[in-house]
């Protein structure tokens, strides 16, 4: 399912709101998401799962084709936990 | 200071700024959740372009132990889903270096 076929089905589930309201929500809520992980807050959806940030130490990497050693900045990287009803209804036979 | 961004939040943003009555943006929010679970159930991968895509993943049985007890006991076979950020996502994230914002 792709981000235009999710708005379809939320159009389609509101059929009394425009069209629009529906891409417009789906673009925003992904928005307050993708924000809310830049600033370092945790996003808990119960029933859906948590996205947290990780953090990865700085490192020394090696460049792959030159072999050269460059220095690999600490970062922060996006994890997502589901949530039991979400795993429960995932697995197979669950 | 770091908060949590939960349903209730997303539902009053859609309230304020895509003018939606608190109702509707109840049931927007938990739609939008919901639509995505049901694709995972039914075995789709969820692409949400700039943000990131939801996977699956059948894994087999392993052998696994009770840590309490060290029991040996099978983790049975499971369908699991994974997260991949995309770039984008990625990228306004890695910038998150300052200790003071560090979750």
């Amino acid at each position: 399912m792709t981000k235009s076929e999710l708005i379809a089905q939320l159009a389609a589930r509101f059929p009394q709101l425009v069209a629009k309201d529906a891409d417009y929500a789906v673009k925003m809520i992904l928005d307050a998401m993708t924000d809310a992980l830049a600033r370092g807050d945790r996003i808990e959806i119960r029933g859906f799962g948590s996205f947290a940030l990780n953090y990865r130490p700085p490192r020394t990497g090696r460049n792959p084709k030159s072999g050269d050693k460059v220095h690999v900045p600490e970062k922060y990287v996006p994890h997502f936990k589901a949530g039991k009803e979400l795993r429960e209804r995932v697995d197979i036979g669950g | 200071m770091n908060v949590t961004l939960t349903k209730a939040e997303l539902a009053d943003l859609l309230f304020e700024q895509v003018g939606l009555n608190k109702r509707e943006a109840k049931d927007m929010v938990e739609g939008f959740f919901e639509e995505i679970r049901t694709a995972l159930e039914r075995g789709d991968s969820v692409k949400l372009s700039g943000f990131g895509n939801f996977q699956l993943r059948d894994k087999p049985q392993r052998p696994g132990r009770n840590p309490k007890t060290g029991e040996e006991i099978p983790i049975t076979a499971r369908r699991v889903v994974t997260f991949h950020a995309s770039q984008k996502l990625k990228a306004a994230v890695e910038e998150l270096s300052d200790a003071s914002k560090q979750p």
